[in-house]
């Protein structure tokens, strides 16, 4: 810091002794004593612009240096003894401020262009009163997707390892493989994004987390309970992956507003893999959201899903319980409406919190069934088939105080009564498609969970699940989800 | 006839509304950024901040209307030094605005204009909140406003280039009225010299390093992380040993754990407006240091 003594005090020097040379200089005429003070105040100007000039050069070698490992550590907690110089900026300030000078990046290595890596271990301890053998969501074709409690005991969840990076100064890009307890590897989300082509425009393509919903873009452990609610089970079979391209736009108005358009292979649930070229399922989401005050926010969404389903299989039990095994084929439409609220006083979310969440989704299906394709039980045979079915969710989540939240949620599913016509025209009887048997599947959850810090989570969620229409399982969960090296951003 | 007129007046209206329009429109992450742009650029700026001085810089929900904000905004002042990495970055990839894309001329990083304190010679999550580019609760020192100031009025006369000169009028302006200032809050500041204290979080140091301020202890245990009672107990014994004077803590910051050690060990628990708008004083950059000094020099005597 001598410098900026070194500075002032020529500066003081100056501004002391350059007028009174003037005067001796020339007397005679005030026009040119005159344009000679004007002279050396901008000489004076120039000195310091030139000084400041050099103090931020300084300034920039400092901070690179500073940013340089092994860090340089300032114990601010040591007295300072010595007396803060006097300000830079008493004295008239530079015409033009100098350009800034950016830290320079760590190293020159190749490691410095690495992408982020993060890694998420979860697991839970499971004791249901039920044998998650026999779960069913009654009254649903079932998605053969991520269904149910899970298994009992103690399980390791999916460890989810992410791998994200700019590719170039228009794509960036992301991996997340699921590492899940069975050995398997799968690619949970593989996409890049490119901005930048269109205002507000974002196109995302290869292997993404559908739009659709709200808690669909959602990474699984940033989920406020253990498990997804009963109507994404029974829609989608858990969260919707969309391989496709996804096209978001955000209006240029004050009020968030975004739109949004997905095509995918929609070869997963409920679609089914047609061997056909082009388009399998599409999606259209919109959003809307605003503040209320500086304590609260909401979102609105709404979605629409379209898929084709070409011999989706499903397995059931006939009348005389036997196993078959049926195919739907035809179309799938999804409607959805979602909504969140979320509270902090003065909006400082970290000492107390309120989220009140929920969804509804209503599908239906229409086209054929195929009833026993192996021929086991008096099949096969064809039939039409149509459905309109809906559930919806709600929940809230407080934190009372740091650290710790409390949650509740309600779940109830609506199977509606579907037109068989196999039924219909009296070849078979509704007994022989017991799990399309109507049914309302309902779940009551509640949840405690504590964060030590925004890395570590541990939660307890008791839950009474009566999925099987009958039967209802008591599930008591016990569940970690820790957060290793990068940790990006949450969404809202 | 009279829908023509209205229409005429509708017309009217929003042309007059679009021609009021500031020239750029700019947000700032922290309020200390949107009072200094302000400070800059006066009425070419249309200056909103995503953020209260009653909130935690660091955990920010990235709520919609701040996505909205940021896909119209010319220009982004932020601290940067990862103090906005839980939040910003979502805002930036969801407003898809290239303007505020990192390393574009509308992302402006305060940080990056300073000498940082506090940078850690290892990073270790067991170490609690650290930042790898040191200490990102950079306002408290008026030195550190004047390089912003300076950097700030740089970018905003590279991105408005037809208003230039007006912006480094008003940084002259600016820079001489916070010399003054700076001088009279250095004299005011002499008694605290040397003076022990504890804070909540550190968050202060740049304000302790200015005025040599000597910060003996902090009520967390680690950056970000709330203290238990065995610690505050542990927190009161050293401070029998080894007295300070004031527990200090920010506006936005929860008050349970200062007010039992104030309590406790008989100092005064002083609440700093911390940044603008932390309390009725601190309406601009000018009156956070008038009442942080006043403040401070209150409880100190």
């Amino acid at each position: 810091m001598s410098s900026v003594h070194t500075v002032v005090g020529l500066a003081v020097a100056a501004s002391c002794c350059s007028p009174l040379s003037s005067v001796a200089a020339d007397e005679a005429d005030p026009a040119v004593q005159l344009q000679q003070l004007k002279d050396q105040v901008a000489e004076l100007r120039q000195g310091y612009e030139l000084r400041l000039q050099a103090l931020e050069r300084r300034i920039a070698e400092l901070q690179t240096a500073a940013a340089k490992p092994p860090a340089t550590v300032t114990p601010a907690a040591a007295p300072v003894a010595e007396p803060s110089p006097p300000p830079v900026a008493a004295t008239p300030a530079a015409e033009s401020p100098p350009m800034p000078v950016a830290a320079a990046p760590a190293g020159g290595s190749a490691s410095a262009f690495n992408p982020a890596i993060s890694l998420i271990l979860a697991g839970t301890y499971a004791n249901l009163s039920r044998d998650p053998a026999t779960y069913r969501l009654q009254g649903f074709i079932p998605s053969g997707g991520e269904v149910g409690p899970g298994s009992r005991g103690f399980n390791v969840g999916e460890s989810e390892l992410g791998i994200s990076a700019a590719i170039d100064p228009m794509f960036s890009g992301r991996l997340t493989a699921a590492l899940a307890s069975d050995n398997s590897l799968s690619v949970e989300e593989g996409w890049f994004e490119g901005q930048g082509l269109l205002a507000g425009a974002t196109i995302r393509a290869g292997r993404f987390l559908s739009s659709i919903g709200y808690l669909n873009d959602h990474h699984a452990h940033t989920w406020d309970f253990v498990d997804a609610p009963l109507a994404y089970q029974a829609f989608f079979g858990g969260p919707i992956k969309t391989d496709g391209l996804q096209l978001r736009w955000l209006a240029p108005t004050d009020r968030y507003f975004e739109l949004g358009a997905e095509v995918g292979s929609g070869t997963s649930f409920p679609g089914s893999d047609g061997g056909r070229n082009g388009i399998g399922s599409t999606a259209l989401f919109a959003h809307i959201g605003d503040d209320l005050g500086t304590d609260a926010s909401w979102r609105l969404g709404a979605s629409f899903q379209h898929y084709r389903a070409n011999d989706r299989p499903f397995d059931d039990m006939n009348a005389a319980g036997t196993t078959v095994s049926n195919a739907f084929s035809g179309t799938s439409r999804t409607w959805g409406l979602d909504a969140i609220y979320k509270w902090a006083p003065g909006g400082n979310a970290r000492s107390r919190s309120l989220t009140i969440q929920g969804e509804y989704f209503r599908r239906s299906e229409s086209g054929t069934v195929n009833y026993d394709l192996q021929a086991r039980a008096g099949g096969p045979a064809s039939g039409s088939y149509a459905s309109t079915q809906s559930g919806w969710y709600l929940q809230a989540v407080y934190q009372f105080v740091p650290r710790w939240r409390l949650g509740v949620r309600y779940d109830r599913l609506d199977s509606g009564t579907p037109e068989i016509g196999l039924v219909s025209d009296g070849t078979l009887a509704p007994a022989d498609f017991s799990i399309l048997q109507p049914a309302r599947p309902s779940r009551g959850t509640v949840m405690l969970d504590w964060s030590p810090s925004e890395f570590s989570r541990l939660r307890l969620q008791l839950a009474a699940d009566r999925s099987r229409s009958t039967e209802t399982d008591r599930q008591i969960f016990l569940q970690y989800i820790m957060s290793l090296g990068a940790h990006g951003a949450h969404q809202f | 006839m009279t829908l023509h007129f209205r229409f005429l007046l509708l017309a009217a209206l929003a042309a007059a509304s679009l021609q009021a329009r500031a020239d750029l429109n700019v947000v700032a992450c922290e309020p200390e950024w949107a009072s200094l742009a302000t400070e800059l650029g006066g009425d070419k700026l249309k200056v909103t901040s995503t953020t209260t001085a009653l909130q935690d810089p660091h955990h920010i929900e990235a709520r919609p209307s701040l996505i909205a904000r940021m896909r119209g905004a010319d220009l982004l002042v932020c601290t940067g030094m990862e103090l906005e990495v839980g939040w910003l970055p979502v805002l930036l990839q969801q407003s898809a605005n290239p303007k505020l894309a990192p390393g574009a001329p509308g992302n402006f990083e305060a940080g990056r204009f300073i000498v940082p304190l506090d940078v850690p010679a290892r990073l270790d999550r067991s170490d609690g909140d650290v930042h790898a580019a040191g200490n990102p609760h950079i306002q408290l020192d008026p030195r550190n406003i004047l390089k912003v100031a300076a950097a700030l009025s740089a970018r905003l006369a590279q991105i408005d280039a037809a208003n230039a000169s007006l912006y480094q009028d008003r940084f002259r302006a600016f820079s001489g009225r916070w010399g003054e200032a700076m001088r009279k809050w250095e004299q005011q500041a002499q008694p605290l010299r040397g003076l022990p204290v504890v804070a909540r979080h550190k968050n202060m140091n740049y304000l302790w390093s200015w005025l040599g301020v000597r910060e003996v202890a902090t009520l967390e245990p680690k950056p970000g992380v709330e203290p238990n009672g065995g610690q505050l107990s542990q927190l009161k014994a050293q401070l029998a040993v080894q007295p300070a004077r004031m527990v200090v803590r920010g506006a936005y910051e929860d008050p349970r754990a200062s007010r039992w050690l104030s309590e406790q060990a008989g100092i005064p628990d002083v609440v700093l407006p911390f940044t603008v708008g932390g309390n009725d004083k601190a309406t601009d950059l000018f009156g956070l240091f008038d009442s942080t000094l006043s403040l401070l020099l209150a409880a100190a005597k």
